[in-house]
């Protein structure tokens, strides 16, 4: 089973592709609108590729409630 | 029992020439500003469209079908009576019967064409083009005028913050006729009818009459954004599979135009070399509907950034939700 940090940093590889987002600015307290300045495409695009890079399932309407980096990492360690 | 007769065709087909046709109303997206509380800079950054074209008066869905097809049958270098059947794909005929495909035909002075409309919103083009690519080879037409166009603008809530900007007019055609080698790889289509709400016309036919609603098209955006960077970043890949190509072997990328985020989706997804040219067309059209494909192939060939017999994948996604591909051959 992968690590927080693991999941962090694989998560960062993948806003880095989609959005552009530096690797080191995507960490757990960082919002993914306010503070990364990803919009509502690319975050979809994000949360496809988590689907198919952690093999876990994101309904829409659990995706609203993923803000943070961290709320997604844990999603993912609690789904994964 | 009687043995009866089938018909036979050539081994294979190939897109002979490619037309098209754009209204000349220019529409900036200033032009929204008015109805929906948006930017020039959103819309672009959201879609990658700058402008896109409405029909004016004196236009309209049978003047831009008929002046792309004429394009594409001199282009073609056939007569009209070479052509056995011509097939229209749009959903932007607001008129349910008769079908608007014998009208045009007539008007083109074709003789006796099998003729009918078709349904696949923005993949239309791709659907059709399976249906003229079976259609010659099995000898049921000598060549087939595939048309596909679109006024959207018809159909358009100015007031949608989430349509209003999308889409634009236009129509494109081609001629599917007889080859010596394949031009058309083999189709990947299917359909998904339980996203049948993901994009749909608001209003139905007699609802409007009863109501007095005019109908416009509606869109989940994200719902359809989603598919397309997923399911049909994957229906791509197959298409360059099932007609036996790599990545590297392809010249030019020519996806439904829906949004430039999506494209962007696609190419990552396909890892395709820099050296294929890749559609962008939205920037000044919109999203053409069934149009989008052939109105992109055409302006591709007319600026020189493709040339014919090269190696082109095209596909279509939209309402159904619906999607068609191939890899084709240039014409």
């Amino acid at each position: 089973m992968a690590t927080t940090e693991e999941i962090r940093a694989q998560l960062a590889e993948l806003v880095n592709d989609v959005a552009g987002v530096p690797v080191e600015d995507v960490q757990l307290d960082k919002s993914f609108v306010d503070d990364l300045d990803v919009d509502s495409l690319a975050m979809v695009e994000i949360l496809v590729g988590c689907e198919e890079k952690f093999g876990v399932a994101i309904p829409d309407e659990e995706s609203k409630n993923l803000k943070t980096v961290g709320d997604a990492v844990a999603y993912i360690e609690a789904h994964s | 029992m009687t043995t009866l007769k089938a018909s036979t065709g050539p081994q294979f087909a190939r897109i002979m020439s490619v037309g098209s046709a754009t209204p000349s109303r220019v529409v900036p997206n200033d032009y929204f500003l008015e109805f929906i509380d948006s930017s020039d800079e959103w819309i672009t950054q959201r879609t990658g469209i700058k402008e896109r074209r409405w029909i004016a008066e004196d236009e309209s869905i049978t003047t831009l079908c008929l002046a792309a097809a004429r394009s594409a049958i001199e282009r073609a270098g056939i007569s009209v009576d070479q052509i056995d059947a011509v097939i229209l794909s749009t959903i932007s005929h607001y008129h349910q019967t008769p079908a608007l495909a014998p009208q045009l035909a007539t008007e083109l002075g074709i003789p006796d064409a099998a003729a009918f409309d078709i349904s696949a919103a923005c993949a239309g083009f791709s659907y059709g083009l399976a249906q003229a690519e079976s259609m010659v080879r099995s000898g049921q037409a000598r060549h087939v005028l595939l048309i596909a166009g679109e006024t959207i603008s018809e159909i358009t809530d100015v007031t949608d913050r989430g349509t209003a900007f999308l889409f634009g007019d236009g129509a494109g055609a081609a001629i599917v006729g007889p080859s010596e080698t394949n031009g058309i790889g083999p189709v990947v289509w299917g359909s998904d009818g339980s996203q049948a709400g993901a994009i749909w016309q608001t209003v139905s036919w007699q609802d409007a009459v009863t109501g007095g609603t005019w109908p416009s098209l509606g869109m989940d955006g994200r719902a359809v954004f989603k598919w397309a960077t997923s399911f049909i970043a994957q229906a791509a890949k197959k298409c360059l599979d099932e007609a036996g190509i790599t990545p590297d072997e392809l010249d030019v990328f020519i996806p439904h135009q829906a949004n430039d985020r999506i494209t962007d989706t696609l190419l990552r997804y396909l890892k395709l070399p820099e050296k294929v040219v890749v559609a962008r067309t939205i920037r000044h059209l919109g999203n053409n509907s069934a149009a989008t494909i052939p109105m992109a192939m055409d302006a591709l060939l007319t600026s020189g950034e493709a040339k014919s017999g090269q190696t082109a994948l095209i596909i279509g996604f939209g309402a159904g939700l619906v999607y068609a591909g191939q890899v084709i051959t240039l014409p």
